[in-house]
């Protein structure tokens, strides 16, 4: 995915120059190991700023919400079904977007890599499969596969499903890949057994809300936590509180979610979220056979009513 | 001041007498970091860490924290009485508090504790504390404390400054707090290791690879600094969650909020971000700071420019970094900082 990086910005130059668009959503580097910064290049000097690496796990589509100009968007393959989502549910124009596509290979799980060393993580360098980390006297050296976010190695559409420019082929979509494992790991726990995990799950959430922001899908204008007339739920950290806001905002996101995994890279306590999402991305599919984002003609299954839809669906 | 010797042997079992007269806190390794905990009987602080994920200013200023309670119940005489909650504001301990954390608290004091105003249960929660501090002999590569007012040995805020010196701690005794501690624990071996510590502060200073140019920010003119064109760029990548106010040790806002189950109700007050667009959220339905620029703007420049002209003693920032560590999207203060102090022309 190195090699992106060259044809990202000559293609994000040629539109620029060209006046296709008005601005580029790409990433620069980060100024920690494993972090890169969304950025927004106006113009052709800044060009060069824009970077590409296994550190770019924030979904771009969070940043293309109700904006009026023309932009040019880098998008990997769950940023560009997020891009599908948003043009239907009307959050952007079609006809405002270039999209530059990205055939992902996957990111690197910040949090994973972390918390496998004591000492200090001073910096990381990738080599094509290869990640490298190393701080004052060690280096450990991984395949690229061995540390990718959990969404990441289950991810079965890697490739942009909707682009106007693509830096490089299509990359090969993994395949027999169980996509559900940890669903089916907490389905086949005990009622009390589920109440615990969920409880241990949230005990570190701070209610700093970044899974939640970091989501493309919550754009609402005013989110049921912060609405106070009424107010529908406590502020404080109590724990069904939490909880509340948790389930609740993955329902809000079923059949939309596409697991890109930005809420928990997001996530400053490491909280593995997706566990909630996960699990309504497995029942949309399972009862409607539906993935979100993936077809610009097909209404989400929750957004439409079908005389045969599996009573299951109905809460 | 006097410097004690405590062999790291007597260590756990000097620890274990003060909690016979302290409620101590210390940092512990739970899930993949460490945070603050109290420390039962018979559990010892994890010393084998850089900086806790959450900076320790909820032992004394909890994120959520119940001040009264009260009965709707017209039946009882007390109805609609606010009443104060029993607190616990007998004697505490925070052991292994790092120097940048400690010394947050003298600026968060300034909010808290004025001649004008006492916030009383942040002031009795503090004067209760005694501040045990570890000096950090290895900083992280994004600590700028040195260039933010204070430092690795840092001793402002502190009652006692532990000094890990392999298989022993010097404690050098700051206030008669610290005294009165080191005398609850037994450890009284006296030691004369000021040059010691003195070179061991200097090679921790000198491992500070971090910094930010702070100096003219003083003179730069508010609306300036305000309408400087970089807003928009700095807050880009934003997405406005609450990360760096809820982890950093020097942020203090809060929101007041009652809550009502049945008939009992209580008031608390909870952390709150001016990230949050409901921060600002008039009842008229009018938001001064309605956009996200907005906000970002405003928590750099309340750090670093209304805080500095309000009290002409530096920023309102310890350089402790983990802003900087757990920002989803890495915005780095450092570099904000360094965009306000260089922006415009000298004045």
């Amino acid at each position: 995915m190195l090699g992106y990086i060259t044809k990202i910005r000559t293609i994000s130059e040629r539109l620029l120059k060209e006046g296709k668009v008005d601005m580029i959503i790409g990433f620069r580097k980060g100024t920690v190991p494993m972090m890169n910064e969304p950025c927004c290049v106006k113009s052709l000097e800044n060009v060069k700023e824009l970077v590409w690496d296994s550190n770019c796990g924030i979904n771009l589509t969070n940043y293309l919400t109700d904006r009026k100009e023309k932009i040019g968007i880098i998008a990997k393959g769950c940023d560009s079904r997020n891009i599908v989502t948003h043009l239907i549910e009307n959050k952007i124009k079609r006809d405002r977007l270039v999209i530059i596509g990205v055939p992902c290979k996957g990111m690197i799980d910040r949090h994973k890599i972390a918390s496998m060393f004591e000492k200090e993580i001073k910096e990381v360098v990738e080599e094509e499969n290869k990640i490298i980390v190393r701080g004052d006297n060690f280096e450990k050296i991984f395949k690229k596969a061995e540390v990718l976010q959990e969404n990441c190695a289950i991810c079965i559409h890697r490739n942009p499903v909707i682009y106007d420019e693509l830096v490089a082929d299509l990359v090969e979509e993994q395949k027999n890949v169980d996509r559900y494992e940890n669903v089916r790991r907490i389905e086949a726990m005990l009622v009390e057994e589920k109440g615990d995990y969920f409880d241990n799950l949230l005990s570190a959430c701070i209610r700093c809300y970044a899974c939640r922001n970091a989501c493309p899908l919550c754009y609402c204008p005013t989110c049921f936590v912060d609405e106070s007339r009424p107010q529908w739920l406590g502020k404080s950290i109590d724990p069904s509180d939490i909880k509340t806001f948790h389930f609740l905002r993955a329902f809000h996101c079923a059949g939309r979610c596409t697991d890109c995994g930005a809420c928990e890279r997001a996530c400053p306590m490491g909280i593995k979220v997706r566990a909630f999402t996960k699990k309504l991305e497995k029942d949309c599919f399972e009862l409607y056979g539906w993935e979100a984002g993936m077809s610009l003609d097909e209404r989400p299954p929750l957004d439409t009513y079908r005389p045969d839809d599996p009573d299951l669906g109905i809460l | 001041m006097k410097v004690i010797k405590i062999d790291k042997k007597i260590w756990a079992g000097g620890l274990e007498k003060l909690k016979g007269s302290y409620r101590l806190f210390g940092p512990v390794k739970d899930n993949e970091f460490h945070n603050f905990k109290r420390l039962d009987k018979g559990k010892l602080p994890d010393f084998n860490y850089f900086n806790t994920r959450l900076s320790p200013k909820s032992i004394i200023y909890p994120q959520s924290e119940v001040m009264f309670e009260y009965s709707l119940d017209e039946g009882k005489v007390d109805h609609h009485i606010m009443k104060e909650m029993d607190m616990d504001y007998s004697s505490r301990a925070v052991i292994g508090i790092r120097p940048c954390d400690a010394s947050a608290f003298l600026l968060v004091k300034r909010n808290f504790d004025t001649p004008q105003y006492k916030d009383p249960y942040w002031v009795k929660a503090y004067e209760a504390t005694t501040f045990v501090g570890l000096a950090c002999n290895n900083p992280c590569s994004t600590c700028f404390c040195t260039t933010a007012g204070c430092g690795p040995f840092h001793e402002e805020g502190l009652d006692l400054l532990l000094v890990d010196a392999g298989d022993y701690y010097f404690a050098k005794t700051i206030s008669s707090k610290g005294e009165n501690l080191l005398k609850s624990a037994g450890w009284d071996t006296e030691i004369d290791a000021g040059k010691q510590i003195k070179t061991m502060k200097q090679e921790a200073e000198a491992r500070i690879r971090s910094s930010v140019a702070t100096d003219k920010l003083k003179n730069k003119t508010t609306t300036d600094l305000f309408d400087a064109p970089f807003w928009e760029e700095v807050a880009f990548a934003c997405i406005n969650c609450g990360t760096c106010t809820y982890v950093c040790p020097t942020c203090w806002c809060f929101d007041i909020q009652d809550e009502v189950n049945g008939y009992s109700g209580i008031r608390m007050r909870n952390w709150d971000s001016c990230m949050f667009p409901i921060f600002t959220l008039h009842a008229s339905g009018h938001n001064p700071r309605n956009t996200k620029m907005q906000r970002v703007r405003q928590r750099f420049m309340h750090k670093l420019k209304y805080y500095v002209d309000k009290h002409g003693d530096g920023i309102q920032c310890v350089g402790c970094g983990r802003c900087i560590r757990l920002c989803p999207v890495n915005i780095d203060i450092r570099s904000v900082c360094d965009l306000m102090n260089s922006y415009g022309n000298e004045d």
